[in-house]
């Protein structure tokens, strides 16, 4: 693969495109799983679906489309959630089928032949163009900075919106910004992943960071370096093999993050067994 | 009442406002909350003098954390005002040192005690690339020190006891250097060493502050507060802490027996028909929370 990858251009942007999802990934994957922010992050995605319909119904670039329909959702869901009154899981789920309804209903009104959707539904990484790149590493770029920058304040924010906002953190800004971080992490994945893969890429290393550290930080950084093992493994399943890439990157990190997990269940188990069996002897010691 | 032209008169006149506005810690005026169309409070006027150590008990959903809220200006009033030494809830958010109920937040959420504490030293509005200072941090181990878990300051807030975990937010509370402090019942899932300890730590905080504590924990009512308030909706009771059948009819609905188990202190007074022989099961133990929730 390392071959192909200096021979040829397509390899390369998949290659770049890898490190830039993971990097984005990592970062909001642990924020979204910590502020329980993921079903939110599954319906931006789905929503955004509407915008790469018309971007084929109009005639310009549909990852265009995608960007504006998931930033609309962003706002959309959390100005209402704000506002009280309606149940953000009810909210949820209707914007979520109204993006896919919309981008069935543009694509069906373009003349002629309809265009193959899968890529945009399901990833491939493959086809990541230059365009496409560039518009990753600006939003990568804006999603990490934002993040670095404010990093205490995101702390403060996450262990507790109350108290934070009675410190004077503008914490409705802080939901808003963070809302339009997801949009756009949502975006830089979509072409890695696909719409309905997303929210695997979002969690499962998240999720297994959280299993390996209990610092922040470290959290987002391991989640990271995950999401890089992840996606370039399932790069070189889906090129060696020739299965689509989303599917390979991402039944790759859900059976990474099982295997975690059994082994740190079973690891704690046989911990909390020895701890007791201490316990016991001292007690006849005593 | 004459409107005075004198300039010296007035000059008094505003003196005289600024010096009570300054011994008000707390004035609510007709403050009314609703939750959309379920109230919440109705129709509440309390006064805290500054340096006043106020107990606020009521049944559970009486509107208790509420009140809390309101002051801190979380949750709009939908009628009536609040005012904070004589300043808007909002304007006044450093004045004030808060400590949430201990169930609203994530136990696991990866942090350490320190950095707890530090929260309360940020900076308000947002900045870009903040770091804390060294002083910042001082003060915040200070901090621990004095609510006496400085040697937990490194470990993560997941490995604390729930005495521990209150203590921590003390601290929080305090590094924002208030001058009014609002705790939401502190000693909830505590043990009785510890329910002790912050008790006393509460009663030396209150030389230098004025303190509302929202509690179920009768104990500390009948032995820690210097006035009560009663809310079920309402304000029932504002004055000496000392409840009277009356009070507490109307706080729980039922006649309650008052009189906690092993406690030095009767909350209820002595009344004149001798037995305590009561019809209704509600049971308002002094020993914990819960007890009320009948």
């Amino acid at each position: 693969m390392i071959g192909a990858i200096i021979d040829y251009q397509f390899m390369q942007n998949a290659f770049f495109a890898c490190i830039l999802a993971s990097i984005v990934c990592g970062i909001i994957g642990v924020i979204i799983v910590e502020k329980k922010l993921v079903m939110m992050s599954g319906g931006i995605a789905h929503t955004s679906y509407g915008g790469v319909g018309l971007g084929y119904l109009l005639g310009f670039e549909p990852i265009i489309g995608a960007f504006i329909f998931a930033i609309a959702a962003a706002l959309g869901i959390g100005y209402i959630k704000r506002k009280g009154g309606v149940r953000s899981d009810v909210l949820i789920g209707l914007f979520w089928s109204l993006g896919m309804a919309l981008g069935i209903l543009f694509v069906a009104l373009m003349p002629g032949y309809p265009p193959d959707l899968s890529s945009y539904l399901f990833g491939n990484i493959l086809a990541v163009t230059k365009a496409n790149l560039r518009l990753m590493l600006i939003l990568s770029g804006i999603v990490v900075f934002v993040i670095v920058a404010l990093f205490n304040d995101w702390k403060a924010y996450l262990f507790d919106e109350e108290f934070a906002s009675i410190v004077g953190i503008k914490t409705t800004f802080l939901e808003y910004l963070l809302l339009v971080l997801i949009a756009m992490t949502v975006v830089v994945l979509i072409r890695v992943a696909g719409i309905i893969l997303v929210l695997a890429l979002l969690t499962a290393p998240a999720a297994t960071s959280e299993i390996l550290t209990t610092n922040l930080k470290r959290r987002m950084i391991y989640s990271v370096i995950l999401g890089n093992i992840y996606c370039l493994a399932g790069l070189w399943l889906s090129y060696e093999l020739n299965i689509a890439s989303g599917a390979a990157i991402v039944i790759l990190s859900v059976v990474c993050y099982l295997l975690f997990y059994a082994v740190h269940s079973i690891a704690g188990k046989a911990r909390s067994r020895k701890l007791a069996a201490c316990h016991e002897e001292s007690h006849k010691c005593g | 009442m004459m409107v005075r032209r004198n300039d010296g008169g007035s000059g008094a006149a505003v003196a005289i406002k600024a010096a009570r506005e300054v011994s008000t810690a707390v004035r609510i005026e007709g403050l009314s909350v609703h939750y959309g169309q379920t109230p919440a409070l109705e129709d509440v006027n309390l006064t805290v003098v500054d340096g006043e150590y106020l107990g606020i008990i009521g049944p559970n959903g009486g509107g208790k954390s509420t009140l809390l809220k309101a002051i801190l200006g979380l949750v709009p009033p939908t009628n009536g005002s609040v005012t904070i030494y004589g300043k808007n809830p909002k304007k006044s958010k450093s004045a004030i040192g808060y400590v949430p109920q201990f169930a609203m937040l994530d136990k696991k959420f990866p942090i350490t005690v320190l950095e707890v504490v530090l929260t309360g030293r940020m900076q308000p509005g947002l900045t870009p690339f903040m770091s804390f200072s060294k002083e910042d941090r001082q003060i915040a181990y200070q901090l621990l020190e004095r609510v006496g878990v400085a040697r937990l300051a490194g470990r993560q807030i997941a490995e604390l006891s729930g005495g521990e975990f209150q203590k921590m937010l003390i601290a929080r509370a305090l590094a924002v250097n208030p001058r009014l402090m609002l705790l939401d019942e502190p000693t909830a899932s505590v043990d009785p060493s510890s329910r002790q300890q912050i008790y006393d730590l509460l009663a030396e905080l209150n030389q230098e502050m004025t303190i509302i504590l929202v509690t179920h924990d009768l104990m500390a009512i009948s032995a820690q507060v210097r006035s009560l308030a009663c809310l079920n909706g309402r304000l029932v009771y504002h004055g000496e802490p000392e409840l009277n059948e009356n009070v507490a009819n109307s706080l729980y609905g039922c006649p309650v027996d008052l009189i906690a188990h092993g406690v030095p202190h009767r909350v209820l007074k002595e009344h004149d028909g001798g037995g305590h022989g009561c019809e209704c099961d509600g049971r308002v133990a002094g020993d914990g929370e819960g007890g009320a929730e009948n």
